[in-house]
């Protein structure tokens, strides 16, 4: 799963969904490998304010990658600073999570990567 | 017509191989009328689509490639949902095929395929587009749905372990444990999709519609009926159909949305 999969996905538990604390959920024992997809620089501009930034920066950090700024920089500014969009590009769509673990901080739970795919089934008392 | 992706990698021992039903969503999704719908309802937002129960990909994955063609734009970001971990992994190759065989309109930001129960893995808000092709068929059991499984260590030792479930349904087996989950829809057929549309105001975005497969034995106006309960703003219309009038497995498909986006052609 791409890192950028990580601002689309919370804890599967019902009762976790109202909780802030289930967004986002954090990698644990992440193994990356990274792919060679060429930069779209629009593409990547039009997508940047989907996101939930706050919630990137936590991953991004946990991911072990340089901090983001506090602030999603403006598209005037990452135009004219083709590295910094070069970073976003290979931190978003270039990294994958293959195999580790996604943690809730409101229920604790663990979902477990393997193959690069989470699984998000519930164990029975937690249904 | 659009070429339609292939899946000739995928183990259709244990995973749904497309059909009339797959194709009926290809050819509803990128005809004129809801290609237009799409292109209008998504301009200037780049939308989130989601398939829930992804089987062999074959779908996501052609909205992968021709995304294009189907939003007039391919900045879209696009993920799966099945509970089968080979349907995922199977999901996953397709889509990479899929991209790598469209390369002047695919969508590049396939956010990946992942085991769950429909759309429970997502935040709520988020999908701007649902998908769905559900276990349709009308059963006198449904398969139940698989708990995690003690966290197996890898995708076959969860499968495994979802093949072992089989004390809860004893008239499935193995592999053909996982296929009837993507087919067997329990009461009326309706078992499973009843939850999702149930779901669909938790789920989708202020602008987010969701396509869903039926068929007729799912009563597909009582279908209709429940979804205009959801509220008032919700609507749910049939953009795409199939199949023999007369008989039970005349299929088709119906977009449900909120109408506090206008649709030209309805407005």
């Amino acid at each position: 799963m791409k890192v950028i999969s990580l601002n689309f996905l919370t804890c599967a538990v019902k009762s976790c969904k109202s909780s802030g604390a289930a967004f986002p959920l954090h990698p644990k024992d992440a193994e990356l490998v990274q792919d060679d997809i060429e930069l779209n620089a629009q593409m990547l501009l039009n997508i940047l304010p989907r996101l939930d930034w706050a919630a990137l920066r936590t991953n991004a950090t946990e991911l072990g990658f340089p901090e983001l700024p506090a602030e999603l920089p403006t598209r005037e500014a990452l135009e004219a600073d083709e590295k910094k969009l070069k970073d976003l590009h290979h931190l978003l769509v270039e990294t994958q999570i293959m195999e580790g673990k996604l943690v809730c901080r409101n229920c604790g739970h663990e979902y477990a990567i393997r193959e690069g795919i989470a699984n998000f089934l519930l164990p029975s008392h937690l249904v | 017509m659009l070429p339609t992706p292939d899946t000739s990698h995928v183990p259709f021992s244990r995973v749904y191989e497309p059909s009339e039903d797959s194709y009926l969503l290809l050819d509803t999704l990128s005809a004129p009328a809801e290609t237009a719908f799409l292109h209008a309802r998504f301009q200037g937002h780049p939308p989130l689509v989601l398939e829930v129960g992804t089987g062999s990909g074959v779908v996501i994955a052609f909205v992968v490639a021709q995304a294009a063609h189907l939003f007039g734009r391919r900045d879209i970001l696009a993920a799966g949902v099945d509970v089968n971990p080979f349907a995922c992994r199977a999901t996953n190759d397709t889509v990479r095929k899929a991209q790598v065989d469209h390369p002047g309109t695919h969508a590049p930001c396939w956010l990946g395929a992942d085991v769950g129960d429909l759309a429970a893995p997502l935040p709520p808000g988020k999908v701007d587009i649902l998908l769905f092709n559900p276990p349709y068929v009308p059963s006198e059991a449904l398969p139940s749905l698989p708990p995690d499984a003690a966290a197996p260590s890898d995708l076959a030792g969860l499968a495994y372990s979802l093949s072992n479930l089989t004390d809860r349904t004893p008239s499935f087996d193995g592999d053909s444990y996982l296929l009837a989950l993507s087919y067997a829809g329990g009461r009326d057929g309706m078992e499973t999709t009843s939850r999702l549309v149930e779901s669909l105001p938790d789920i989708l975005s202020a602008r987010g519609c969701a396509y869903i497969l039926l068929c007729a034995q799912n009563k597909p106006d009582d279908v209709k009926a429940r979804v205009g309960r959801l509220g008032p703003s919700w609507r749910a219309l049939t953009v795409g159909e199939s199949g023999n009038k007369a008989g039970w497995e005349k299929l088709q498909v119906i977009r449900i949305s909120k109408d506090n986006v206008r649709d030209r052609r309805e407005s």
